[in-house]
């Protein structure tokens, strides 16, 4: 032990100048900083390190706030977190950071107690109080590191729980395994929605003749993933557009983004509904919008109900939407209507129109597997050079894909898996970008390195609005090509010498 | 009156002529939306400023993800504790055990960073998988040099509260361990700031110019070095005084040193703060000092304050914080403002303290202990509040019902603390207060009968 007796004042004076001026155009905030030089919020050193354990900035987070999430797309339900109360708390307070919309969730507040003899009197418990005091109609269980590794088996708790009366008539409790020590809040999404076709989908009793399907309109499961309810709207339109009814599952539009009326509504109006999630069955088909969020349920709708699965990428960009609208297309039996075509239009214009803007920038891109891999795409259609992408999500597979579509265009990028920012910082340290692509978390970064920074993904938890616009379909992209244009263009003004400073760009 | 949780019926109580004992500091009935966190919490928030130390969470990813950079705890000098270390465990961990994880970790952090400490939490896992956290800390401490600190902080162990507990006695560990060569008889630690938003300054600045030494801050902006000889510190004082009563507790036993409950909110709070350290130390000059000092400060902050006052007199606000003894300087500078406190809740607020909260509010406030949303709101409409005090889950309840807010928790991005804070918070409850936004509301277009379409606003 160093035995350090100094007192740390030598910091930098660290008083609050006590004389304010009294006057009502007073900066609000008083506060004295470090008068030498600024204290540094870069911790990252250029030389990348062989890190064998530490995970420094994390670029994922755990399992069940995805589950808590996909759960709160369920009409009328209320998700339950089956752990201690931390998690919850932590869980609701992440979302609503995110979403500035209050976030309705249970626990089962675990004690020693119950781990040290099981949670199964908590969640007893629970689900007598939830539907005692907060009338959901379902509550969506999920798992979390504790119940998982003390073993806790939800299904016989909930038979229990049946038996002992507990679930009233009509009423629901399923559940999602997601503890937090396996894949990410992403492959938690993926779990909860899966549950829910296991647990609600019903092969239909009866096969509608072909005759009378052509009659009404095609009915058609889309798994939108882990995006947000501007998404989840924006695909519904999309759908539509294209002659389909779609069931959104889940859908958290209506639900996160409620409108403001005054009222405080434990369960909003938006949620995909139980009925539509029993008539599942009844589709042509589950489009998947993301392999790591989605593919999980729609596999599961094929197993249970025969409705055959379409597994796609996240509809962000140009070809991702392209494609999309091929399978609705496929499906549909109908051509995309001239509006959609305008939509696309337009986006190839903007493509062109801006195209030296675009060419050649180099980009460091971060954030959820189906997000990131999408947008890869996107960006180097835009002439963009992806040089550096990763995300926290482990699996193989999102390397292998990313380094595909990179082949061509930019071979030498470097895509990895299961990594954190700290790497990311590493590497732009060592290899400067024109910008980057990710989610809050990035702002460190940009701020460390002067770089331009377009927020996207999740989450997004200092600035407003984002849950309101959609980033899929042609006009998600056009929205994205815009914020990449204003950040490259922003510094562009500001780094120009006044004699380049131009009016028109 | 609202609904309530049956088995939450002792939580919740009215002033007036036979209020009853709340029934608190128990656990949240399984089930419930409760606005609560867990004892890894407690833990992180109160050792989190500390910011020259590394702080490693010990178990799966989201502890650490939740817990990053989440508060504006401002540090005059390093900003390690703004980063997110975490041990990252994986199913083999859990199968196999996270010891040797968390010694790499450690050795890869401490010789990254050459921190001045390092905390280690344990978060549930490490709880039910026997990870022996303590022997890998002082295993770890001997081969690097540095104190490497377990902290008990399992999240099941109980509330928020006990999270504190395992705080102080991971503080404990620190403090006596450095000379205390130097340090003036009138010197005070400052316990229970976390300098959100730069408040421990304003407090620091008050107390220098009133001749009084600062030895460490605990913890806000706080140091390694200064808390490890916090135990030669005349006096110790407590502020938030769930988080860290019982170190003052734990120092007034083992070094003797005194201390005393404080509140920086509001004029008279932070005035009788100031006066009981000069009274402690019982030095005239000081006293003459901060008759001074408190004097200049009021002079120029309240005429804002009174200008303010005028569009506030009459407003009823809703107080739902972390610790009741917060609330109590709450409801005095609401007060201070001509507003009246009709409902008012803490997290983790003991008997005495709400005890004290009934006696100090009007007839017919509801008090709360471990509320609920539901709960909130529907007190918060019957109660017809005009603004809410809370924290990150209150806000976006508030704003859907129409009711202007201000957090007073992790999220405030002013200082309120000081007479200076006094003004901030009057500025901050004003702005929110009389925004016009507010008129909009449907519910509230509804009970004015206005016509939304007509044309014409009210």
């Amino acid at each position: 032990m160093d035995g350090a007796a100094g007192h740390s004042s030598d910091d930098g004076p660290r008083t609050a100048a006590g004389a304010w001026a009294v006057d009502e155009n007073a900066p609000l905030v008083t506060r004295t900083r470090s008068e030498r030089e600024g204290p540094v919020l870069d911790h990252t050193p250029a030389a990348v390190m062989d890190r064998k354990a530490l995970r420094i900035n994390p670029a994922k987070t755990c399992q069940p706030v995805g589950a808590m999430y996909a759960a709160l797309g369920l009409h009328r339900c209320l998700p339950h977190s089956h752990g201690s109360q931390g998690c919850c708390s932590y869980h609701r307070s992440h979302l609503t950071r995110h979403f500035k919309e209050p976030v309705m969730a249970a626990t089962s507040s675990f004690t020693e107690g119950a781990s040290v003899f099981g949670g199964s009197a908590n969640l007893l418990q629970a689900i007598d109080t939830i539907f005692t005091t907060y009338s959901p109609d379902i509550i969506a269980v999920h798992t979390t590191c504790l119940s998982e590794t003390i073993g806790d088996d939800i299904p016989t708790i909930v038979s229990k729980a049946r038996e002992d009366g507990l679930v009233p008539e009509g009423k629901h409790v399923f559940h999602a395994s997601t503890p937090s020590y396996a894949g990410s809040h992403v492959t938690g999404f993926a779990a909860m929605v899966a549950a829910m076709v296991n647990n609600f989908a019903q092969a239909p009793s009866t096969k509608v003749p072909r005759s009378r399907r052509r009659e009404s309109t095609p009915q058609i499961t889309v798994v939108p993933g882990f995006v947000e309810p501007a998404d989840m709207r924006e695909i519904r339109r999309l759908t539509r557009l294209m002659g389909l009814e779609p069931t959104i599952l889940p859908d958290t539009s209506g639900v996160m983004d409620a409108p403001q009326t005054g009222t405080h509504d434990f369960y909003p109006s938006g949620g995909v509904t139980l009925e539509e999630l029993r008539n599942l069955g009844r589709s042509v088909a589950t489009v998947a919008l993301g392999r790591w969020a989605s593919r999980a349920a729609a596999v599961a709708a094929e197993n249970r109900c025969q409705v055959p699965r379409e597994i796609l990428d996240l509809p962000i960009g140009l070809g991702a939407t392209d494609r999309l609208v091929g399978v609705l297309r496929r499906r549909a039996h109908q051509e995309p209507p001239a509006d959609l075509l305008d939509e696309r239009g337009r986006l190839i214009d903007l493509m062109g129109d801006a195209a030296q803007h675009f060419h050649g920038k180099k980009v460091a891109v971060f954030g959820d597997p189906d997000h990131v891999i999408a947008m890869t795409e996107f960006l180097s259609d835009l002439s963009m050079h992806p040089t550096h992408v990763i995300t926290g999500t482990p699996g193989a597979a999102f390397e292998k894909r990313v380094t595909q579509i990179l082949a061509e265009r930019v071979p030498g990028a470097k895509v990895k898996a299961s990594a954190d920012l700290f790497l990311l910082h590493q590497w732009l340290k060592n290899e400067p970008v024109d910008l980057i692509v990710g989610n809050t978390y990035g702002k460190f970064i940009a701020r460390a390195e002067d770089t331009p920074f377009v927020r996207f993904g999740w989450p997004v938890l200092d600035r407003f609005g984002h849950t309101y616009f959609p980033t899929v379909g042609y006009m998600g992209a056009i929205r994205l090509a815009e914020k990449i244009l204003d950040a490259l263009l922003e510094r562009r003004d500001r780094d120009a010498p006044d004699e380049e400073f131009e009016l028109v760009l | 009156m609202a609904e309530v949780l049956a088995a939450r019926r002792g939580q919740v109580t009215r002033t007036g002529p036979a209020p009853t004992d709340l029934v608190c500091d128990r656990r949240s009935t399984a089930g419930s939306v409760s606005q609560r966190a867990c004892t890894f919490c407690g833990s992180r928030v109160v050792l989190y400023p500390i910011a020259d130390a590394v702080h490693l969470v010990h178990g799966p990813v989201g502890c650490a993800v939740y817990t990053w950079d989440i508060r504006g705890a401002v540090s005059s000098g390093p900003q390690l504790h703004r980063l997110s270390f975490s041990t990252d465990l994986r199913e083999r961990h859990v199968v196999f055990g996270g010891e040797r994880q968390l010694e790499e970790c450690l050795l890869e952090l401490i010789d990254k960073h050459s921190p001045s400490a390092a905390f280690v939490y344990a978060t549930c896992i490490v709880g039910v998988i026997g990870d022996d956290v303590e022997a890998v800390c002082r295993s770890v401490a001997e081969r690097t040099g540095i104190p490497v600190i377990p902290v008990s902080s399992e999240g099941f162990k109980g509330t928020k509260r006990d999270g504190y507990t395992a705080a102080c006695r991971a503080l404990e560990q620190l403090i006596g361990t450095a000379p205390t060569d130097g340090i003036a008889r009138a010197s005070v630690n400052l316990l229970g700031d976390f300098n959100l938003a730069g408040e421990i300054w304003i407090i620091r600045d008050y107390l220098q110019r009133m001749g009084v030494e600062v030895v460490a801050n605990l913890t806000g902006d706080g140091r390694v070095a200064d808390i490890r000889r916090a135990h030669g510190a005349g006096l110790n004082l407590v502020q938030c005084s769930g988080s860290t009563l019982e170190l003052a507790r734990m120092m007034q036993e083992k070094y003797g040193t005194p201390f005393r409950r404080v509140s920086y909110f509001g004029f008279e709070d932070m005035a009788e703060a100031l006066y009981g350290v000069a009274e402690h130390f019982r030095d005239t000059t000081m006293a003459e000092r901060t008759r001074e000092l408190v004097i200049e400060e009021i002079q120029a902050a309240l005429p804002i304050v009174q200008d303010l006052r005028a569009d506030l007199e009459g407003k009823r606000a809703a107080i739902y914080v972390g610790g009741a003894f917060k609330a109590i300087s709450l409801v005095k500078a609401l007060r201070t403002l001509g507003m009246r406190t009709v409902l008012v809740g803490s997290q983790t607020g003991n008997a005495e303290d709400y005890r004290h909260l009934a006696v100090l509010c009007d007839p017919g406030t509801v008090i709360v202990d471990d509320s609920n949303p539901r709960e909130l709101a529907a007190f918060l409409v019957e109660q017809d509040v005009d603004l809410f005090i809370g924290g990150v889950k209150e806000r976006p309840i508030a704003y859907k019902l129409g009711v202007a807010f201000c957090d007073h928790n992790h999220e405030r991005k002013i200082p309120l603390e000081g007479f200076v804070g006094m003004v901030n918070f009057a500025r901050e409850i004003h702005a929110s207060v009389t925004s016009p936004v507010w008129q909009f509301v449907p519910r509230k277009e509804q009970a004015r009968g206005t016509s939304t379409f007509s044309g014409k606003r009210s």
